[in-house]
Formats: structure tokens, sequence, C-alpha cells
């Protein structure tokens, strides 16, 4: 996904308003849009807190700044300054994450970042963009460029099926169409869960959703339908309760009094064992593996 | 001379605005708006130009602030009676749209200096003509996040980016010697490679003076509550509103000190 994100840019590098910053993040990845932009690009060493103000400040001044680094440097670190600084003054300053989730894997807990949408989206005019494949980042980087307000890009691992066409980017995506039961997933944890599940007969597979954008949108009338149909939903994400997708679909249906009748929900749940590994050990340990969803799906339904 | 008698009269008069406007809000943080004053005004009066951007970063004087735009026309007689109440846009922190000149929304310390780079990176870029100036406080410093922006200022080459510190000697909770020493600050920006100066930051010709420098570092050596003698160099004075009788007392020194007869500052 980083390799797009990194063509998508370089794509719009003419652009004189275009300012990349980086937390000194980048090796082996982001050198050719650091050719390509040259005095705009800026590695602001390993100070978040002022990046993010810099940001603030270039964006005030009429440029386009995107601010980069792994996912839970450039949420939690900068907190405040993403607050005060871009979100009070709704400046269209685009903070990129990379390795949302549990991405950085073995890399540790202080690398994860599975609360970072959920407290971004306690701020004020900031929207968030979670791309579910490499075929995503192109569309949502090209439309950042015409945001008015503040957004967060969480980028994660594309992983796409072999031979799987991916629908056109929109916010609300059906995947997947089958007689089974609704499942919603958000972002690129879909990958996985949609390998497995088009292995399954067409009676049993589930219709699978998957969400990139928050705070969301209206959910289209097909999902809607789909939900009604089963009378059920399951929401997965790699996200701890709090903030989540599930918590406001679940407050979406409630205030409608639409809810379905069996309402499952799958979220990050930190470290259960307290053992570290792999993003798919941490997906596993959380139920959120392909298998765990699947088997969830079937026994519920 | 910069300090002429028809300035004295306006630095005089916006001092007992500030006054006024403080008392009739019952609004204390009057130390560090007494303090700032001097240099906001010399910066407004007599040294920004119009392709200038001016960041407070210290928000906690955004009295002193709102004073110098009245002082320019920028704000009436009328906002400034609104400050500090319901359904203002004057706030006790400066807010994030709707008043001339006001960039940002500034109050949580040590943001100010990072938005100033932001903007002055952006002239840089652009080719543009300008400066931003940045006000920040001396107990300030203690935020990283000032460290950090100083670090970027200097990597950057950002020699269109002027900070002032307005440095009364005191904080929150106790002198800054104490609470957190940074001094000898003069050397430690000057380890960062920054042109420092150091001043009476009340004496309104150095000020003009070092105000017209295009980068670099100005230490003002102030005094917290300047002109009233009882919330001088007053910690309290950070905090606490005037009883009647304290604000009236204080209109008479500031008004008594701008007579012809007496000692200048400056």
């Amino acid at each position: 996904m980083r390799t797009v994100f990194r063509e998508s840019l370089i794509a719009e590098a003419g652009r004189a308003d275009f300012v990349f910053l980086t937390g000194d993040l980048g090796f082996m990845a982001l050198e050719p849009l650091r050719d390509a932009l040259g005095p705009r690009f800026i590695n602001a060493g390993v100070a978040e807190q002022n990046m993010v103000g810099v940001a603030a400040g270039l964006a005030k001044a009429g440029m386009r700044p995107w601010a980069y680094s792994i996912a839970p440097f450039i949420y939690a670190r900068p907190f405040e300054q993403i607050r005060n600084d871009v979100c009070m003054h709704d400046l269209p300053v685009v903070l990129v994450g990379n390795g949302g989730g549990y991405g950085y894997g073995v890399m540790g807990g202080t690398h994860h970042a599975i609360g970072d949408y959920g407290a971004l989206l306690t701020l004020p005019n900031l929207k968030v963009f979670i791309p579910a494949f490499s075929d995503d980042v192109q569309p949502i980087v090209a439309h950042l460029f015409t945001e008015t307000h503040p957004a967060y890009l969480r980028l994660g691992l594309s992983e796409r099926p072999a031979k799987f066409n991916v629908p056109a980017y929109a916010p609300w995506r059906r995947l997947l169409q089958g007689d089974g039961p609704c499942l919603l997933v958000a972002g690129p944890l879909v990958g996985p869960i949609l390998g497995a599940a088009l292995d399954l007969e067409p009676s049993v597979r589930p219709n699978i959703w998957v969400l990139s954008e928050l705070p969301f949108p209206d959910p289209p009338p097909e999902f809607l339908t789909d939900v009604n149909r089963c009378d059920s939903l399951m929401v997965v994400e790699e996200h701890v309760a709090a903030g989540s997708v599930g918590s406001s679909l679940a407050l979406y249906f409630l205030a409608r009094e639409k809810s379905p009748r069996r309402f499952v929900h799958r979220t990050a749940l930190g470290y259960v064992s307290g053992r570290y590994g792999s993003q798919q050990f941490h997906r596993r340990e959380c139920g959120l593996d392909a298998e765990s969803v699947l088997t969830e799906l079937q026994r519920r339904y | 001379m910069t300090d002429d008698r028809s300035f004295s009269l306006l630095v005089s008069d916006a001092r007992v605005r500030l006054l006024r406007m403080h008392f009739e809000s019952r609004v204390g943080h009057l130390g560090g708006n007494l303090s700032a004053l001097d240099i906001l005004l010399c910066a407004y009066h007599r040294s920004l130009k119009q392709e200038d951007v001016f960041v407070l970063s210290k928000g906690h004087a955004a009295g002193a602030l709102y004073v110098t735009l009245f002082t320019l026309g920028l704000l009436s007689d009328d906002d400034l009676r609104q400050f500090h109440k319901d359904d203002t846009l004057l706030s006790g922190h400066p807010p994030p749209a709707g008043i001339p000149t006001i960039p940002f929304a500034t109050g949580s310390l040590g943001h100010g200096l990072s938005l100033s780079a932001g903007i002055a990176l952006s002239k840089k870029l652009k080719g543009e003509a300008g400066r931003v100036v940045c006000l920040t406080s001396d107990g300030e410093w203690n935020e990283g996040s000032c460290w950090e922006a100083l670090a970027f200022v200097a990597a950057q080459k950002l020699d269109n980016l002027l900070i002032i510190v307005d440095a009364n000697g005191l904080q929150g909770f106790g002198r800054t010697s104490e609470v957190f020493n940074l001094e000898p600050l003069a050397a430690k920006f000057a380890g960062y490679g920054f042109d420092v100066a150091e001043i009476e930051g009340h004496d309104h010709d150095a000020l003009c003076h070092v105000l017209q420098r295009q980068g670099g570092v100005v230490i003002a050596r102030t005094v917290k509550g300047c002109g009233v003698s009882f919330m001088e160099d007053r910690l309290e004075w950070h905090y606490l509103p005037m009883t009647e009788e304290q604000y009236h007392q204080a209109v008479r020194e500031v008004e008594r000190s701008c007579e012809p007869s007496s000692a200048s500052r400056s």
C-alpha cells in the first residue's frame, strides 16, 4: 500500500502547494518522493508535535501539507497539536499513519495503533480514510488533495485475494454477495477474510461489505437490505471497541429503531496473552483472523 | 525619537484600557498581560508591516492583544466590553477565527512557535515577502515542543521568523529560575545558532529597534504586572482579578507615570 501511496503522491508533485513532512521515516520507501518534491519534502525530524504544528501553519498559509509517520506517532504523540492547531482551525492537513492497527506486529505495543481513529474522531472537522486495498489508495490520495477539512489516512497491508477484482473505490462497498449473513469490515482487515470466504459454498457465503471512511456517510440501501434480510450484522475491525465503527453503527441503528436482532462486534482486544507477535498473531488472539470470523458467522447464523 | 510623547500616551491609555477591561470582566491574568503590552504595542504600531504575521504564542496575554488591536481600530470599545462574557469572540485566550490579525487559537503553551514556523516556511517556499513575529512567554519554554520548534527553525534556516521571549521571570506557580531553570536562556538560543538580543522589555526605543529584525531571538526582560506597583513581580497577579479599590489605584498609578514630570521607564 505504501508503494502505491508514494507513487500517487509523486503524481501530484507538480502542485506548487504540496508539502510533504515526515517524522524521520521513509527509508527505502520515500526517497523517490523526496527527489520529486525537492525543497517541499521536509524531514521534520523525530519531533511529531512540531511537525503537526508546522503543518497547520503551512495549511493556514495556503499550502497542502501531508504529515507522515508510523500510525501511533502521528496521532497519539501530537494529539493536542492535532486538536488545537489543525482541527480547531479546520485546516486541510493530511495526517498519514503507516501501519494502523497491529500493522507493526512484533515491533510491539508502542508501535501499534488500535485506538487511532476512535480518538481522532472525537475531534471537530476531521475525517478518517482507511483504504482496504492498494487499489483504493490513488483515488483516496486524489480526493485528499481536494479535501477542505483535516484528514487522517490509515495505511495498512493490502491483502487482496488473487484474481479478485476490487470494485471502484467508494466509502461503502459490497465485495461479496451470498445467501449467508451480513459482515462489515473496516479497512484492509477485509482482505484475508474475503479470501477465505471466496472458497465457501455460495449458499453459506456471507455478504461482505467494507467501510473506508469515518464518520461514515449514510449506508447505501443495499447494505441496509442485506442487514434486514438476515436480521443480523457482524462488524469486524482492527480497533478497540471505544470509538469504533461497530459502536457508531449500533447507535445508527438504535436511533432509527432498526437494530438487527443479532449484532456481533469483533474488535482489537489489546494484548490478550501479554505476548507479542506478527499482525496475524494479534488478529488471532482477538478473533479477528479469517477463520475465527467466518466460524463465528456460521455458528451465530 | 521612537518613544515620543504621543506614543507614551498611547501606551499609557492602552494600559488603562487593559486594566478597565479586566476589571469590568472580573478577570485575572493581568501580570503577564502587563508584561507583554509594551512589546505588543511596539510591534503593532512601530514594526509590523502588511505582509508580516504576528502569532501570540503566550495566549494568556490575549487581553493585551485585544487592547492593542483596539488601539489600531481593529476592535471597538464595545468589543472590549464583551471580553470574557457569554456569547463573545473575545475569550480568555485567542479564538481560532473571527478577529482580524489573529491567525491562531493559542493558550495551550508550546504551540505558537511551530505554527509560526509553518507560516515562515510557506513564505520561503512561495518566495513571499514578510516575516513572522512570534511572542512566547518564558515559562512556556518549559514545554518540550518549544525546543522541537526551535531546532526546526534552525534546521530549516527560517531567518524570516523573529522569536520574542517575554521574560518576566514568573510562571504559574513560582519563579522560572526555581521551577524549571532554563537560564542562561541567551546561551541556549545561541547554541542553536541564533542571533540573540537581550533588552529591557519596557524600553520602547530598544523594543522598536530590535523589532525591526527579520529573524533570530529577542529576550525581552520584563516585569510581571508592569506599571502597577502592587502587581509588579508578584506571582498572584498571574491569576487574581482586581478589587474596585485596587483597580482605581492601578489606574491612578499608570496615569501618574505618564505625566510629563514622571520619569519614563525608557
